[in-house]
């Protein structure tokens, strides 16, 4: 990378298409190329003005940091093309089909984004006095109050951050209960098809975790399941609908074996959208599910985040919820912290964050459910399933549809890589797509199908939209089932070609350093 | 319905296609029992955006907002004026509705902006390596003390009384889980350095000691070195973690990786993000270069293309999840990757001139608020040194004198009382933090108030 009079360029590097143009810029028309802040910025430049500071004498005692931070600042012009410039070498539902499986990648409603800009719920303080902040705790006893009964369950902590973090409260919950009884257990069951966070969070609270099977038909091996329960187990982690897109149909009878077995229930939430409004999984034996609003209730992925992992969960469990929670009295909401805990919620298990969970993605939540209503969250969820069986039966003449010939599948649609030419996997056709202007499908997620393609359109998806991407993947599985050998240096029109993910772990470069630092740590 | 596009049509020509004759036919492996026929009973029907806007800005209107009233709270989060282009550029739909760059051809934008923000934090920080954001401060600083463990072997971490006591719930509840042993302290109101209990720290270090965790500044405001704490730690193997709840607090405070911390983990809200009543906030997360493959959470990392241009992609992910499920380093999947851009534009637009003079300014604004303040009588300032906030102690319980102030529309502080039900000792205390978003005037109303308030 250099800076000279002529600007800054990038190093251009050389295997470009046969008939690329080199420019001088490296940029090609509209695909524009932007440096690191670190490369362009000064650290004396900046894009923030101060009136006159107050004069006061200092009280830091001596801790003055005297030497360079190594900040670099932009001015506002310069900070706004920055970032307008690297935007648009991103994907995102606003721009096309996001079919990941397992994500969930609806359209998010602009109006959410209104609603949490209000400064009553955008700029409020989390230990504000409870009097002054009593429409935010209405607001989340409203959300909380839905998810209760979509799901028909007991009671509901909003706390947790993320999917993952509300999996972590709900095997709390279940532990804390197991233990008050006396009967702390050892081992947590996760089958084979599970997101890689059941397992993990199991281990993050302690428990052992051990895989059960599935059957051929891509669901749980009830009988496997049955043949391990027992007095070590203190429950299991189910995800309904599973993560190959299929209802798991004996859930009612896994609950009741878990049960009579003396353990507990924790649904995978993930993938609440194919049955919102139509299925409660209270009705299923559950007795704790996360729900992840940033799917189901369509607040913003963000490029990875924030998240919102409320769980629900049934009468047993109710009592061992995290603080705070909010109830209910006379005198309005009251937020139970730990001062009150011991009167009002004494077997609660703790604080599992600071403060009281993403008040942002509750807000925005909130404005999708009231948007939809009830009978408009049972059409997401037929949506969402009419969308991928329309894919799934579309698709399955020219990829391996793998579970295809059990029925229906749920609100993703799931092929293996079955049936593509010597050489050619799943990456490819993934970077196929890219080529035609679409995100890829999840790809080798389940573990149990090989080379797996989930993918997952959405209710939010026109049929237009989905007609287009199916002609698209046709095209890209047709290539990949003819050995077509372009498609193995695909992607060829995204900002960057394949990107070297081994060269990035072997040696890593996590921050940028400046060049004679980066020479002289060789 | 507005965000349903297909049309009955539609859906009857789709169904047409899968060979379903209705869509109760798609639903057909879910048991009878669990099976609803119509929408769900007690929740209402859908309704157009106006209607919904009605009911939620009912709602909001309800509360009193920071910007419209004197305020000072602090305690884990800070207001601070966030320039106007940052919630801009957040709000773009490429930013806002993208995924986890998991397709990095098409999604260079949300990775080179947290190469940025990695660098951003690891400098300011005074670290070598940062990663790509956790959920909070509270859930980053138990993700450290769980790090401490797995590099040290020893299960024994020694948490500060001046750390935030929901930070220190937090390690608590999981404690009991994971068999981590803690050892705690409810802070002082020692005169000139409240909270801090640097003596008590370095006495209890053993042989079983992880880690020892220190706020800095501490919830009580109060500013320490921490460099002796840091060599006295390094003799017995021990790694010092920092946590830091103002980043704002850096542009004018020694980092902690200059006092010579192993682990620094931080809330990064204050910068970009807004108050939000606590969340989404933005878990900061750094270290020395040699525990970089003991980290939790997403890293990202430069590389090239296969025509050899630089380019970022997710790293060392055989750390995570998803590839080594329950031997994992943490569940953690989901970052707090759009407030992590937000704190990234914030740093920008000030760069190092910038960070510098807010932290001066905010400093400055402190320091005359708190000589106010202290000239209440009965009212005496506890800090020596502080940065943005510091400790007052009443002549009475600072609660009710919270509350009453609420009345009067004053948000004047956190009283110790809230945060430490249990501690009758510290129940005068009042915590004030004053950043550059109060003026004079909110100061004097402030100081005229109390005055009142203690009369």
């Amino acid at each position: 990378m250099s800076i000279n009079e002529s600007g800054w360029r990038p190093e251009m590097g050389s295997a470009g298409n046969d008939d690329d143009i080199a420019t001088f810029t490296g940029n090609r028309g509209l695909m524009l190329e932007e440096p690191l802040i670190f490369e362009t910025g000064d650290f004396a430049g900046t894009g923030v003005d101060f009136l006159p500071k107050p004069v006061a004498k200092s009280r830091l005692d001596g801790l003055e940091r005297n030497r360079p931070i190594g900040l670099p600042g932009l001015s506002e012009p310069e900070t706004v093309r920055h970032y307008t410039r690297l935007s648009r070498q991103n994907y995102a539902i606003d721009l096309g089909l996001f079919p990941l499986g397992s994500c969930t990648m609806k359209h998010n409603p602009r109006l959410n984004e209104k609603m949490i800009r209000l400064p009553g719920f955008g700029d409020i303080h989390p230990l504000a006095p409870t009097s002054t902040v009593q429409g935010a705790l209405a607001l989340i006893d409203l959300v909380g109050e839905w998810l209760i009964k979509l799901t028909g369950m007991s009671a509901v902590a909003m706390s947790p951050k993320a999917g993952a973090h509300g999996e972590l409260c709900g095997i709390l919950a279940m532990r804390a209960a197991l233990e008050a009884r006396g009967d702390a257990r050892s081992v947590i069951l996760v089958p084979e098809s599970a997101h890689g966070t059941n397992p993990a969070t199991a281990a993050f609270a302690g428990y052992a975790v051990e895989n059960i099977p599935a059957t051929a038909e891509g669901r749980v091996d009830l009988d496997a399941l049955k043949a391990r329960l027992g007095p070590d187990v203190a429950g299991v982690m189910i995800t309904n609908p599973n993560t190959c897109g299929l209802f798991e149909r004996d859930m009612i009878a896994i609950s009741e074996a878990v049960h009579a077995a003396g353990g507990l229930v924790y649904c995978d939430g993930a993938n609440f959208n194919a049955i919102v409004g139509r299925v409660r999984p209270g009705d299923l034996g559950v007795d704790a599910m996360h729900i992840n609003l940033h799917k189901t209730f369509s607040t913003p992925h963000g490029g990875g985040g924030p998240g919102s992992g409320p769980v629900v969960l049934s009468a047993a469990l109710a009592p061992f919820a995290p603080l705070p929670f909010i109830e209910r009295t006379a005198e309005g909401f009251q937020l139970v912290e730990e001062e009150t805990a011991g009167e009002h919620h004494a077997q609660s298990f703790g604080r599992m964050v600071a403060f009281h969970g993403q008040m942002g993605m509750f807000v925005r939540a909130a404005a999708y459910m009231l948007s939809h209503g009830a009978d408009g969250l049972r059409q997401v969820s037929e949506d969402a399933v009419l969308n991928a069986n329309y894919i799934l039966r579309r698709l399955d003449d020219v990829l391996d549809a793998p579970f295809g010939d059990t029925g229906p599948c749920m609100h993703e649609a799931l092929f293996s890589d079955d049936g593509l030419a010597e050489g050619f996997s799943t990456l490819d056709v993934a970077k196929g797509l890219i080529d035609e202007g679409f995100h890829p499908m999840t790809m080798y997620f389940p573990l149990v199908v090989h080379g797996s393609m989930l993918i997952e359109p959405t209710e939010t998806e026109s049929k237009a939209a989905l007609d287009q991407f199916i002609g698209a993947l046709r095209s890209v599985a047709e290539r990949a089932r003819a050995g077509d050998k372009s498609l193995k240096a695909a992607p060829h029109y995204a900002p960057r070609r394949r990107l070297d993910e081994t060269a990035a772990a072997r040696k890593p470069v996590l921050v940028w350093k400046e060049p004679e630092q980066a020479v002289a740590a060789e | 319905m507005r965000y349903l596009p297909l049309t009955d049509a539609d859906r009857r020509e789709m169904l047409n296609v899968i060979g379903a004759k209705t869509i109760d036919d798609l639903f057909v492996d879910v048991p009878a029992a669990a099976q609803l026929s119509g929408p769900i009973a007690g929740l209402p029907l859908h309704t157009s955006e106006i209607a919904v806007e009605r009911q939620l800005s009912a709602l909001a209107r309800q509360n009193l907002a920071a910007g419209d009233a004197p305020f000072f709270l602090g305690c884990g989060a800070y207001k601070h004026h966030v320039p106007a282009s940052v919630d801009h550029l957040i709000q773009r739909g490429e930013f806002l509705t993208a995924y986890t760059p998991y397709q990095p051809e098409i999604a260079q934008g949300t990775l080179q902006a947290l190469f940025e923000f990695q660098t951003q934090v690891a400098r300011l920080f005074g670290c070598d390596v940062a990663n790509a954001s956790m959920y909070d401060g509270s859930t980053a600083c138990w993700e450290a003390i769980v790090m401490a463990r797995r590099i040290t072997r020893r299960a024994k971490a020694i948490l500060s009384a001046g750390l935030h006591p929901h930070y220190v719930s937090v390690a608590e509840t999981m404690a009991k889980f994971t068999g981590d042993v803690l050892d705690t302290a409810i802070p002082q109101l020692t005169r000139g350095a409240p909270g801090n209990d640097l003596d008590r720290l370095l006495d209890a270090i053993d042989g079983e000691t992880s880690c020892v965790v220190v706020q800095n500044p501490n919830i009580l405001g109060h500013v320490a070195d921490l460099s002796e704490l840091a060599a006295r730690c390094h003799e017995k193997s021990v790694l010092l973690i920092v946590v830091v709840t103002e980043p704002v607090s850096l542009g004018a405070i020694k980092s902690p990786g200059e006092m010579g911390a192993d682990i620094v983990v931080g809330e990064g809200q204050a910068l970009g993000v807004g108050l939000q009543f606590g969340g989404p906030y933005v878990g900061l997360f750094a270290t020395r270069d040699k525990y970089v493959r003991q980290m939790p959470g997403r890293l990202c990392g430069e590389t090239v293309d296969a025509g050899g241009k630089r380019g970022f992609v997710l790293t060392l992910s055989t750390r995570e999840q998803h590839i080594r499920r329950e031997k994992a380093t943490s569940n953690i999947c989901t970052n707090s990757g759009l407030c992590a851009l937000a704190f990234s534009v914030h740093m920008t637009l000030l760069g190092e001139k910038g960070l510098r003079d807010l932290a001066a300014f905010n400093h400055a604004h402190a320091v005359t608020a708190a000589e106010r303040l202290e000239r209440i009588a009965g009212v005496a300032l506890l800090n020596g040194a502080f940065f943005n906030e510091f400790t007052l102690k009443l002549p009475k319980e600072a609660r009710p004198v919270v509350r009453s102030l609420a009345d009067r529309g004053i948000l004047g502080g956190v009283s110790l009382g809230r945060l430490y039900p249990k501690a009758d000792a510290l129940a005068n205390g009042l915590v004030v933090a004053v950043t550059e978003t109060a003026t004079p005037e909110d100061i004097e109303t402030f100081a005229v108030a109390l005055e009142e308030e203690l009369a």
